[in-house]
Formats: structure tokens, sequence, C-alpha cells
């Protein structure tokens, strides 16, 4: 929280004992004379939803792509809860990285050409991730991408179209039962629906707040779009040019945000 | 006995950059709160009732003052604490009723009202038939249990908002307006269902367009009063 006049210092947690699930500190990124990120950190505790706002270049994708393991900051520490994996992640080779995010970590991406082969089966596209795991039966695969599909409410008879054939509200389900296959500890999404029609989006979001509640999965959502953060997040980061503006509880960043920046945004949508 | 909330000049104003001013909401604000008491706001309109029950709920942040509330682990201010913090007491304790449900799409009446439960911990079913007992109680007729509120009219979606804001038994209940647009049978439901949560010693902060309809409830009052000189600082 940055401290403004109005507003009080806010104290460390004391009633939340358990630990946050992911924790990253001052991680700072520069592409060349661009700063990307700006000694960003941010903790999600276990079966939070983060929402991370922002407009293009405000440097919420690359976070995400940082939690994902996908690129390593100048400078910055990241830690995931796992007893297995103590240590800065951004410090593991990358056999070790390829493992954690297969297996531990789930991503959907806004294009489904990022995260699928579009010419493969739908469910050849989630069996690829139990693959990586070491599922090696036919019957087993099948029956987990089965299984992963219909908790993404995809329907099931069309598991083996392929998703260049589908929807794009169909494609990002593909990608969510990709994602979800393994059971992450962390499901991280990036601008899941946008580009879906309205109704479309609704039928994801409705989707992932169902995953959520049924399973606790921990979330980190990024959007520009404060409607998808507001149905989904627990708590929202503000972030604009590399920087965390604010933070708070989603309906506080929403009903009585703090920043001039925050402000504008809020107000531009209602 | 140790009160349920101990508020000590508790402040509000907001800060709106736009227009490079402060809003004056209230100030000075204290008072205690014990368990199965129901506090009464009163006020005229526009004079920071419902400001303040959501500075104490921490959809606003507090200017200035503290908001003392005792849990089983010791004492905690509301005003300071982590949103991580509050966020769990809301989940646990710190109940919030409003006059509007932020109904989801395609999501059926009575899952919405049964999701408090199903967060408890408390198994689909169970809270599944919590939850028609309470849509019951509360009149919305039976064909739209299954239903999507998103299309009731604002009485049935504030009797659905009703149901899912009082079926987990909270220890402190603030209550904004709940009985605006509501019809004669619900109201008679939604006061008996707040006369037995403060039997069972829900601590109730209230306000209420027509404070008659809660009469029988209200243990004590505290009067907002406009501000004689709206302060107006340049930033």
């Amino acid at each position: 929280m940055i401290a403004t006049e109005t507003a009080l210092a806010l104290q460390a947690p004391q009633l939340m004992t358990t630990p946050p699930l992911l924790t990253m500190t001052g991680v700072s990124r520069r592409y060349g004379d661009v700063v990307a990120l700006q000694d960003v950190s941010a903790m999600v505790y276990p079966g939070e939803v983060l929402g991370i706002v922002g407009e293009s270049g405000s440097g919420k994708s690359t976070l995400l792509r940082m939690m994902n393991l996908e690129d390593t900051p100048d400078t910055g520490d990241y830690r995931l809860a796992l007893p297995d994996l103590p240590g800065n992640l951004f410090d593991l080779d990358r056999f070790a990285r390829r493992m954690l995010c297969a297996t531990r970590i789930g991503i959907v991406y806004q294009n489904p050409h990022v995260g699928l082969l579009m010419q493969h089966t739908s469910s050849g596209n989630v069996a690829e991730r139990l693959l990586i795991a070491g599922e090696r039966s036919f019957a087993a695969l099948r029956g987990r991408a089965r299984e992963a599909l219909d908790a993404s409410e995809f329907p099931l008879e069309r598991m083996d179209a392929r998703p260049i054939e589908l929807s794009g509200g169909m494609q990002q389900r593909v990608q969510l039962a990709k994602a979800i296959a393994l059971e992450p500890v962390l499901l991280l999404l990036d601008e899941p629906t946008t580009g879906l029609d309205v109704s479309v989006q609704a039928l994801v979001l409705d989707t992932l707040k169902r995953l959520q509640r049924d399973r606790a999965i921990t979330m980190v959502i990024v959007s520009h779009d404060l409607g998808v953060i507001r149905t989904m997040a627990d708590r929202v980061m503000v972030m604009r040019r590399g920087r965390v503006v604010e933070q708070g509880l989603a309906d506080q960043i929403f009903q009585d945000p703090q920043h001039d920046y925050t402000q504008q945004l809020v107000h531009a949508k209602l | 006995m140790t009160p349920v909330l101990e508020v000590e000049g508790l402040a509000k104003q907001f800060q709106m950059h736009h227009l490079g001013q402060r809003l004056h909401a209230f100030d000075g604000i204290s008072f205690d709160l014990h368990a199965g008491e129901f506090l009464l706001l009163r006020g005229p309109n526009g004079v920071g009732k419902s400001t303040l029950l959501r500075t104490l709920y921490r959809s606003y942040l507090p200017s200035a003052g503290r908001i003392w509330y005792h849990t089983a682990e010791g004492r905690i201010d509301l005003a300071t604490a982590a949103d991580v913090d509050i966020a769990l007491l809301r989940r646990r304790e710190i109940g919030f009723v409003t006059q509007f449900l932020i109904a989801r799409p395609r999501v059926a009446a009575e899952d919405i009202v049964a999701e408090p439960l199903r967060r408890a911990g408390i198994s689909a079913p169970e809270a599944l038939e919590e939850a028609r007992r309470w849509l019951a109680e509360f009149g919305v007729k039976r064909d739209l249990w299954r239903a999507y509120p998103t299309t009731f009219s604002g009485g049935e979606q504030q009797k659905v908002n009703l149901a899912r804001a009082l079926i987990l038994p909270q220890r402190l209940l603030l209550l904004d307006e709940p009985t605006a647009s509501l019809d004669a049978g619900a109201r008679s439901a939604l006061v008996r269902r707040l006369a037995d949560l403060k039997a069972a010693g829900v601590a109730m902060i209230g306000v209420f367009h027509h404070p008659g309809d809660v009469a029988g409830l209200i243990d004590r009052d505290i009067e907002l009063t406009a501000k004689e000189v709206p302060e107006d600082v340049a930033v």
C-alpha cells in the first residue's frame, strides 16, 4: 500500500498465519532503455485470487511471465512455498524450470496460439502436459485429459477436434484444461477472456470462478478489463510503467481508490 | 466483558485527485459494541452513515482513528489490519449486507446463497439444503431457486442477497438498509432472522431508512451530524 495523506499505513498480517504461496521481492527488469519492471514485490496467499490491472506497457504481463519463469529479471527473488523447492526460483537451471512450470504452474494466455499446438487434437494438447510429467499409459493419459477438459466445461464430444477448428471460447477452455491437468499449485491467467464475445467471456469467467471455488486454486489474473478483475479477484494490484502504484482489497480498490492513476482508471470504467 | 468492537476517533475523508480536493465524510466517531448489541446509525441522507459502515468493513480506507476488533487471538485494529487479515475476517466473522446483489452470470440463486457455507467447508448437499431453506424463508419462489438472479427483479434479488448474507452466523454484522425494496413477508423474515442472530450474540450495526422496521431490536443509536464547514483543501 502506497501511503497517502488520507489513508493510514497498513500493518503486517497478524491473523493470517499461513505463509504466502508466492512471494516475489524487488523484481526489476530492463529491456535496453525500457524499464519493464521496477522493484516489484508481490505476495499471493493459498486459495487467493490476485488481480493485476494496468494499461498496455504497465508491466503486468511481463510480471506474469516472470511468475511462469519464462524470463528472468535483472534483480529480484521469487519463491513458491513448495517443500522440495526452497530458494530463489530464478536461480533454477532451464531443466528444473521447465519441470516446475509443467508440473506445478498452469498458465492460460490471451492468444491460444501461444499456449496450444493448433494442429494437434485438443485432448492431445492436454495430454502433452501429462507426458512431460511422466505419464505413459495411453488409457491414463486419455482419462486424465478427459477429466481436465470436463472440469473446464469443454464439450467432450469435441475432445479430438483440433483447436484451429474451435471457437475462441473453446480454445480458452482447452488451454485451461491443459493448465489444470496436473493440478498446479498456481494458475496464471494472462488476459484469458480478452477478445472473446461478451457472452462467451461471461461463461469462461464463470468456469474459472467455479474451478476456483471447488478446488481453491491460487490464481493470478492479469487484465486491462476492470470488470474481469472485479469479478475474479480478492485483492488487486495496480501497475503503471513497471511499478506497483497501489494494492488493496478488490472492493476497496474499486470503491475507494487512493492513487491518482487508480482513480482515473476506475472512473473511466464506471 | 470485552466488547466486540471499540471504535476510537474514526475519521474518513476522500481525496479526489482530479478535483484537487478532499471530501470530508465524518470524523471523531467513537463507540463500543458488545456481543448481541444492535447499534443504529441515525442522521439525514448524505451525512455519512453508509460511508461509516463501509469504512468499518474496510471497503473504504479510514483516514484516522482506530477500529479495535476483539478476536479469540487478541485484538486487531481493522483500520490498519493487513488486507489478507481483513479478507480472513470477512470469510469467518464479519458480514456486510447491502441493498444490492452482485449477481454473477450463470450462477443459480441457490448456489449464490450456498457459497458462504461452501467456503466455510460445509459439504455441497448440506449447504444446498440450507440455502433452499433460507430462500423459502425469505419468500423466493421454488421455481426460481435454480434460475440466475441476473434476470430477477430488484426485490427478488434483494431476498437472494439477504439469504446469502445471513446464512452463516457472523460475530459482527453490518447492515446497510437491508429492508429497502423488500415486501412485507420478506421484511418480517429478515427481522426474525436478525432477532435470532442477536439472541445468538451477533453484534450488529445498521442503517435503516425506516428504523421502525427493526424497532424491537435496537439497543442504542448514534446520531451523525453534518459538519458545519465542509473541508475544502486544495492539494
